[in-house]
């Protein structure tokens, strides 16, 4: 790697403090250059603490500036090589920089590194390039200029046009037009009206609120503002979960700075319009992201769902007109003001316009935020950006929109990622959760985690959902377990179908909906654990043995020396025996046994 | 008030705006089941067994909880609707006690008759049941939460309208069950023991203790009467059994107070086959109170109310009437202490 023109005055260091590198290490790096600078004396090299960059397998991430070289996984003791070499020597420091899983390649610049090559920003647009907890930062972005337009140049009916123009779809999962639920609420008569931002995130897998959140709060109160202007409210509420402590420290933050700066408050930026901004911790419940359980929540009842109509544009919060957007639509807003509703709708297909977060975990390659055009297909996040299945295992399922969502087996990668075509495959959008699967994993136990999920988190107001899931679990496990038969499947599916249509909410509604993908696309796997009694992925522990074969032991011990609950004998230099009795089948042993001499026998 | 046509299984109806699809199908004599519903009470929609298609709409609808619009083509009684409120109620008795037999709520039961309706004989679903064990000392009111089906009505009634919230609803999903604060007996809680919980619990999860074994609904004569507590002129249905009185009802579409009572309306009744209670007047003889004839009981109080006032004055004496004499009774007991005692010495308890 040759020599780059650095200029120190430049030099600047970002280190992303979003909660996946902090959990990796970030705080003590950035302590460590901190360090490093007070004993060199250095103070000319800014440490900018960055929200998240969205590779979060790869923290803690740092990126110097300005030319963007990419460090990842960079530890505390890599701190004074990167200071001595690259800060002061101006030298790229060739073993520290990111390795292409695929080529194999170093890729030392941010830019060129596949995972962001083929993302295309809008939400994301200064995470990771601002720190979140200075607004001048964010200014210096062209942050509330789109404010400042709304407010000096156009009526509420323009911005309401305005983002109708756009196409933009709510973010939370229903993915309803944005544009035109401000208009109901502006068209709603009420003397008070409110809007709240929903950042409850509850989504098991989903954390792309959080990062927008934690990485660059002002883009969610720029637009929460422009729409409290669209829609006329004077009020608003951020509903953030309670168990996002950063996310909550932020917003905090900038909600203080938004006041100094006098963007909220009375006649704002000399307008006549007036807003405040409340912070409302969540009830750390899932359901409580559900709109009208939202809202009870906040009123300080219980946050249970009630029956729609009537909408919350028309009764919403106190019995007000309310408008709820989730955090990464109004995160879209201010760039929508700024580059137009058509530069927006030139991104996506047809019916689904611009761009979408998803949160890419399980059996991948580099997991994380990834934001693309809307109709982007499975394969393109999948395998272009996250560069594939871990280990280069063979692609199974992807379990796209969480809990409520479906799993889709690989004919279905080439499918464009928007809202009507994933609907058609019985999968949803959703928040954007999206789960790789390896053969490894097991449908029957898959669905039975998420029906547990949605079985815990059901507020228990209807039938349907509070005992039609409970049964749909006990059925599930029984299945794991090998005690179910053929006429509990039919039953199972009957069941799903019904709670489908006769739930309450949207909890209720979507719950059955990973069975019903699964049962689509991966029957045999079920039947296969009913009527064999067989998990072909060998996760289903009661289906499953580990035997030791009797040809290939060489009676070294080791597995016995690991098991912990004493379940192999055998003599020294004599094949061992595994007790199936004793046996937990927790794996030990095979990962141990230096000869392969273990398998798992269905 | 402008009229609004819509058709609800094929028959076409006209009605008033602001009614619910509910309202509309009973005065039209189509039944629609329900389980969480209460006339009484706002619509809750959670029971799903009132689910009905409407024609254009995306989902099933709840009939509690929607309101009639002109143009709406409704159906109540499809296959997949019948299908839903099957799987409904066998998911509720999958996790009931099925105690039917000594029930004090059998055949007033509302999951008891839906059952019946459906013509349920085997339950497809089974798994974990509760078994909860509540103590509460209270005197009037049982609670067994093993035949709580979740329907809130308790809570609601409660809260929208005797404005108590006694009762609320703890924990989620297959374990959410209603409960008092920090679970305590009603009497430890601000409970008024009106007993309207009672009244609108559609199975035998909330009943009254005092009625316990007296007997079954189908056993019972009821007889409509005005309350005798105040001048409030609440309508009761009196549950007599072998002349004896074992409960005391409301009855939701009637009277003034449409099903809701307090506690003495519907608790208050022992004293009427009490062994201890006047059935004839009393006069003191020589210290002692015997038995006398209404005629010389009255006569008795009237020379001594002439003795008094011509000795002390017509002052020396007031009134006192009572709340539960009726409106007329009342006036004749102003009219007979202004008129002929001569004073205006007359008050009323109500005013206490
Ligand atoms: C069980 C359940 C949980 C939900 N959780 C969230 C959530 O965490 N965040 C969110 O924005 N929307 C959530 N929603 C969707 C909201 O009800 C609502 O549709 C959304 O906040 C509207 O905003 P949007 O139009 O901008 O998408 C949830 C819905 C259901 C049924
Ligand atoms: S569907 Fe589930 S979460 Fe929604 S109201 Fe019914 S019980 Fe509550
Ligand atoms: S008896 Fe009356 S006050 Fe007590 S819980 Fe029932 S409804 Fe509430
Ligand atoms: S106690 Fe009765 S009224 Fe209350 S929720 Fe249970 S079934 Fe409904």
């Amino acid at each position: 790697m040759g020599k780059i023109d650095v200029k120190e005055e430049q030099n600047r260091v970002f280190i992303c403090t979003g909660t996946g590198c902090i959990l990796s290490g970030a705080d003590r790096v950035n302590a460590a250059f901190k360090e490093e600078f007070k004993k060199r004396k250095i103070s000319e090299i800014d440490i900018v603490q960055t929200g998240c960059h969205g590779f979060c397998q790869q923290g803690p991430i740092i990126v110097i500036q300005p030319e963007g070289i990419f460090y990842p996984m960079v530890s505390a003791e890599n701190v004074a090589r990167i200071v001595e070499e690259h800060l002061l020597g101006g030298k790229i420091i060739d073993d520290l920089l990111y390795k292409d899983p695929s080529t194999g390649e170093k890729v030392p610049f941010y830019k060129d590194i596949n995972f962001y090559k083929k993302q295309t920003r809008i939400v994301l647009r200064n995470c990771g390039q601002i720190d979140p907890e200075e607004i001048d930062n964010y200014i210096e972005h062209g942050g509330y200029e789109a404010l400042k337009k709304v407010l000096s140049e156009m009526t509420p009916e323009e911005v309401v046009e305005e983002v109708k123009a756009s196409c933009l779809r709510g973010r939370g999962g229903a993915g309803f037009p944005t544009g035109i639920k401000w208009d109901f609420a502006r068209k709603a008569s009420g003397d008070v009206k409110y809007l709240i931002c929903n950042a409850d995130e509850g989504d098991p897998g989903a954390f792309m609120d959080r990062s927008v959140l934690e990485g660059d709060p002002h883009s969610v109160l720029e637009g929460m503002m422009i729409a409290a202007y669209a829609i006329g409210a004077s009020v608003g509420y951020i509903y953030v979960r309670a168990e996002y402590p950063l996310a909550v420290k932020r917003l905090k933050i900038a909600v203080e700075h938004v006041k100094k700066k006098g963007f909220l408050g009375k006649n704002i930026l000399g307008s006549s319009f007036n807003f405040e901004i409340k912070i409302k911790e969540g009830a750390g419940a899932f359901v409580c992201g559900e709109e009208t359980a939202l809202m009870a929540s906040i009123e300080g009842r219980r946050g249970t769902p009630r029956v729609r109509p009537p909408f919350p544009a028309q009764s919403g919060l106190w019995g007000k007109p309310t408008n709820i957007n989730n955090v990464e639509t109004l995160a879209n807003i201010a760039w929508i003001i700024i580059n137009g509703a058509n530069k927006f709708a030139a991104i996506g297909t047809e019916k689904s316009k611009g761009t979408k977060i998803f949160a890419v975990t399980g059996k991948v390659k580099n997991g994380g935020l990834v934001e693309v055009p809307m109709g982007t297909s499975l394969r393109e996040v999948i395998f272009d950006i996250c560069g594939g299945v871990k280990d280069d295992e063979e692609f199974k399922a992807v379990q796209i929109g969480g809990p409520s969502g479906g799993c889709l087996p690989a004919e279905f990668l080439d499918t464009p990622i928007d809202y009507e075509s994933l609907t058609q495959t019985g999968a949803i959008v959703g928040s954007g959760g999206m789960v790789v699967m390896d053969e490894s994993s097991c449908m029957v136990d898959l669905a039975r985690y998420f029906l547990a999920f949605t079985q815990k988190e059901s507020c228990g107001k209807c039938v349907p959902c509070r005992v039609g899931t409970k049964r749909m679990l006990e059925m599930l496990q029984r299945m794991t377990k090998g005690e179910s038969n053929e006429e509990e499947l039919v039953l199972l599916e009957n069941l799903a179908q019904d709670i489908k249509v006769s739930s309450l909410c949207g909890l209720g509604q979507t719950a059955p909906n990973p069975v019903l993908t699964m049962f689509k696309y991966f029957r045999k796997e079920f039947e296969e654990h009913v009527k064999e009694g067989r998990c072909r992925a060998g996760v289903c522990s009661e289906l499953i043995a580990y035997i030791i074969k009797e040809n290939i032991c060489k009676g070294c011990g080791v597995c016995k020396k690991h098991c912990p609950v004493g379940a192999i004998s055998g003599e020294k230099k004599q094949p061992h025996e595994i007790d199936v009795a004793k046996c937990v089948k927790c794996g030990i042993c095979m990962q141990h046994c230096p000869f392969d001499a273990i398998y798992v026998a269905e | 008030m402008a009229k609004i046509n819509l058709v609800i299984n094929d028959r076409k109806i006209e009605t008033e705006p602001g009614k619910t699809i509910l309202e509309v199908a009973g005065e039209n004599r189509i039944k629609i089941p329900t389980l969480c519903h209460d006339p009484r009470l706002k619509p809750y929609g959670a029971c799903r067994v009132c689910l009905v298609e409407v024609e254009g709409a995306r989902t099933f609808l709840p009939a509690c909880a929607t309101e009639v619009i002109d143009g709406m083509v409704v159906k109540t009684n499809t296959v997949p609707l019948y299908e839903i409120r099957r799987t409904i109620v066998e998911l509720l008795l999958s996790d009931h006690e099925l105690s039917c037999v000594t029930c004090e709520s059998a055949g007033q039961c509302q999951l008891q008759d839906l059952a019946y309706e459906l013509g349920i004989e085997e339950n497809r679903f089974e798994g974990e049941k509760h078994t909860y064990t509540i103590e509460d000392y209270n005197p009037l009111i049982e609670r067994d939460l093993n035949k709580c089906i979740s329907c809130g009505r308790c809570v609601r009634i409660c809260e929208e309208v005797q404005q108590n919230s006694i009762y609320t609803f703890a924990n989620r999903g297959f374990d959410a069950i209603v409960t008092t604060p920090y679970d305590r007996s009603l009497i430890e809680t601000k409970c008024e023991l009106c007993g309207q919980c009672v009244s609108t619990c559609p199975t035998g999860a909330l009943t009254e203790k005092m009625s316990r074994y007296k007997g079954r609904i189908w056993e019972i004569e009821k007889v409509k009467t005005i309350c005798p507590y105040c001048g409030c002129g609440c309508e009761l249905e009196i549950q007599i059994k072998n002349g004896e009185i074992v409960r005391v009802s409301t009855d939701v579409e009637s009277g003034i107070n449409k099903g809701n009572a307090c506690a003495k309306g519907r608790f208050g009744y022992d004293f009427v086959n009490h062994p201890n209670r006047l059935t004839s007047p009393l006069v003191r003889k020589n210290g002692e109170l015997v038995e006398t004839s209404w005629d010389e009981a009255i006569k008795t109080v009237a020379d001594k109310f002439s003795k008094i006032k011509k000795k002390h004055g017509s002052d020396a004496i007031a009134g006192l009437s009572s709340a539960k004499c009726t409106n007329e009774e009342n006036y004749l007991m102003q009219k007979f202490m202004r008129a002929v005692i001569g004073t205006n010495n007359i008050d009323h308890c109500a005013r206490l």
